[in-house]
């Protein structure tokens, strides 16, 4: 290379660095598909109503591997700004306190206005401390909701229109799809986060002790009450007669209900986007059935998903961004752009409102059945969400239980005793870490 | 007479060495001491905060009902894996030094397997047999048989050793078919003479001949089977139902990677090292003395 062209490039890479430094911000995701172009475009309208900060989002795999990404970023001393967690890892960030900063401390070092009261109570409850201090950003939130086929309804001469809305109403329409030939009645997708979690806080029942661990790291599961019971036998029953066919313990199911191989699905409410699209038959979107007999049901249902945390050991003046970025994301014309082209529940009241007001909903009641849920009765101390450390490894335990007894290897009883004890032996370790 | 060169130099046959030492200390004994020392150790996930625990770990692991039973299904994914790999691919290369017309372009098929990433196998077995829309499936549900791995155990086992071995599979043909070449024709050709049958003759003769070969490969296999078939539960079963394709390394793998539980998981390898280490030694101490070089 000679001279002239070195002198060329050089002038060129001067033209083109911006007129002032921007801070950059770093934020590591999970998203795909849409969602990512979700976060993209986020970050795009944020980097363009502003010029002193750069928010850059970087796909880091899966949740579990964003978050294992991140673990190692801060022990090498140099993690990113933001980070997405998904709900399970909540326990774990939060007990990191030398690792992460809280979002109330964030905003209110950079005079952001902030209020935590705007969001919807079960969101704003699941990422707060026993205080009421808000520790993360809840930024993608979903829950668990009730898809029904209802050209297959209708095909076995059930009211499509009505779907179950008890167990006992469950039991008798999926006895009467049975009858009708469909070969796979009924499916779920996270088997835990559906029949454990949602359906403790939807029968308002506890998960765990203190406040689901919500108010201690001593806590210990309860999971193994006769409620609990009853609900696992029951699906093992409904396994064993062919009403239920278990898929995995994540999403699979939701592409058997998608094709019209199962007639019934309960899954997360980020599947509508992809139903809409992909499936030839008329669906609906309902509440998850509850036992009717059980006093106070159906109480709310919890939310899953995941927040963004602040990391700790970024220089000082760049957690202004951090909250600018947050304060961007908090309008409700933001929020409802997010909502509507997710799936994902819209966090706060204004955004809900405002999708009210434009008609989106009368065009996609699913998206507005799964805020009715979440918000069908203030939550309680059972039903505000849950808390456990090292929760990645106790729900897998939980599953594992589970598909002993969907599997007809193992009494209800035992494998949910079991699921308590094992569960527990977890929670201790967590506890030991993290004294 | 003495054939080896020797080298006068003091220093030379060292620096000769050093790089390939110091790979090996960096990559292997550095990350394995490193395990040892987290082994006796309890950290919160970002590490703020270490206790040491002295054999708490290990203590936890072996009281666990279901870590003990991880280690029943070791045994049984790695005997299936490496005997089902061994003798299909030694059916495979007896066929394949047996073909004339077109034999290079058999072999090269049977060789491509191994050139597929084990979470790539995995995936393609994972479709192949999916519970609802796989192709095999469908065969099976055809000739009546109950396919669903996602909740039966048996067949989730079957199917990961199926990925598993069908990929070591090509690997093994390799060394077999090489093995088959380097016989002496005339030691065939006399059993022939002299009245023995394709079976006789495969069994007195040849498969002694490869014995060194098949140990080689049962070394080879085991190891494999504990260590390198992480990739292929983790694209189909991922330890499943019920932990019953948990093997030990996949274990290691969920705890301490997706679990953040460093300590834990340091003790399961630890156990695994140890493991290997014994198997290995007996392979050679007792195995090796039985095959003829």
């Amino acid at each position: 290379m000679n001279l002239r062209k070195i002198g060329a490039v050089l002038a060129l890479s001067i033209l083109l660095a911006p007129a002032h430094a921007q801070v950059e911000i770093q934020w590591w995701h999970s998203m795909t598909g849409a969602n990512n172009t979700g976060v993209n475009e986020l970050a795009a309208r944020f980097n363009a109503s502003q010029k002193e900060y750069r928010v850059v989002p970087v796909f880091k795999g899966s949740y579990p591997e964003s978050m294992t990404a991140a673990i190692a970023a801060f022990r090498a001393g140099n993690p990113p700004h933001i980070l997405q967690v998904f709900e399970v890892g909540t326990a774990t960030m939060m007990a990191a306190k030398g690792a992460i900063v809280p979002v109330a401390k964030v905003m209110a070092d950079a005079k952001e206005p902030f209020d935590p009261k705007s969001y919807l109570p079960t969101v704003t409850g699941y990422y707060s401390d026993s205080k009421g201090n808000m520790l993360s950003y809840p930024f993608n939130s979903s829950t668990v909701v009730f898809y029904v086929n209802k050209d297959a309804f209708k095909k076995a001469g059930l009211d499509g229109e009505k779907a179950p809305r008890t167990w006992k109403e469950f039991v008798a329409a999926a006895e009467r799809l049975k009858a009708s030939g469909q070969e796979c009645v009924y499916t779920t997708g996270w088997p835990a986060w559906t029949h454990i979690e949602n359906f403790s806080a939807w029968h308002n029942v506890a998960i765990g002790t203190k406040q689901n661990g919500m108010s201690g790291t001593d806590t210990q599961f309860t999971i193994n009450s006769p409620l609990h019971v009853r609900q696992v036998a029951m699906l093992g029953d409904l396994a064993k007669s062919g009403l239920f066919t278990y898929s995995g313990r994540r999403n699979e199911a939701e592409a058997r209900f998608a094709s019209g191989e199962c007639a019934m699905l309960t899954s997360s409410t980020g599947a509508q986007g992809t139903f809409g699209r992909t499936a030839k038959f008329a669906w609906s979107v309902n509440f998850i059935p509850y036992h009717d007999d059980v006093k106070g049901a159906p109480q709310n249902s919890v939310i899953g998903g995941a927040s963004l945390w602040v990391m700790a050991k970024k220089p000082a003046a760049d957690y202004k961004g951090v909250a600018k970025f947050f304060s961007f994301l908090s309008q409700p014309e933001i929020q409802m752009y997010w909502h509507t082209s997710t799936g994902y529940v819209p966090i706060t009241m204004a955004a809900y409102e405002l999708t009210k007001k434009s008609g989106f909903y009368e065009k996609n009641p699913g998206h507005e059945l799964a805020v009715k849920q979440l918000t069908n009765k203030p939550p309680t101390e059972n039903s505000r969400g849950l808390r456990f450390g090292n929760y990645v490894q106790g729900r897998e335990v939980i599953e594992e239980e589970m598909e002993a007894v969907f599997a007809g290897r193992k009494d209800p009883k035992a494998a949910m005793d079991d699921a308590v004890r094992r569960g527990n032996e977890i929670l201790r370790r967590f506890e030991a870490a993290n004294k | 007479m003495e054939k080896r060169v020797v080298f006068r130099s003091t220093w030379l046959p060292y620096a000769l060495v050093a790089p390939q030492i110091a790979v090996t200390i960096v990559f292997f004994f550095w990350p394995a001491v490193q395990a040892g020392w987290y082994s006796f150790q309890l950290q919160d996930a970002f590490g703020e905060r270490t206790q040491f625990v002295g054999l708490a770990n290990f203590a936890a692991l072996l009281g666990d009902a279901n870590y003990l039973h991880s280690f029943r299904i070791t045994a049984v994914f790695s005997v299936l894996v490496a005997g089902t790999g061994i003798a299909i691919s030694l059916l495979l290369a007896a066929m394949a030094d047996r073909v004339i017309r077109g034999a290079l372009a058999y072999r090269t098929l049977l060789i491509w397997p191994y050139a597929v990433a084990p979470a790539v196998a995995g995936v393609l077995w994972l479709f192949l047999f999916a519970p609802s829309v796989g192709i095999i499936t469908f065969a099976l549900r055809s000739i009546g048989v109950h396919w669903d791995w996602v909740l039966q155990g048996d067949q989730a086992m079957l199917l990961v050793v199926i990925a598993a071995a069908w990929k070591q599979i090509s690997y093994n043909f390799l060394f077999f078919l090489a093995g088959l070449q380097s016989i002496p024709r005339p030691l065939i050709e006399a059993a022939a003479i002299d009245g023995a049958g394709p079976g006789r003759r495969f069994w007195t003769i040849v498969f002694p001949l490869l014995s060194p070969t098949a140990f080689f490969l049962l070394v080879v296999n085991i190891v494999y089977a504990f260590f390198d078939t992480f990739g292929v539960i983790d694209a189909t079963t991922q330890g499943g139902p019920a932990g019953a394709t948990q093997i030990l390394v996949y274990k290691v793998y969920y705890d301490g990677v997706k679990g953040a539980d460093l300590g834990g998981s340091s003790a399961q390898s630890v156990i695994l090292m140890a493991i290997v280490i014994a198997l290995t030694v007996v392979q050679f101490r007792y195995v090796e003395r039985k095959v003829q070089y």
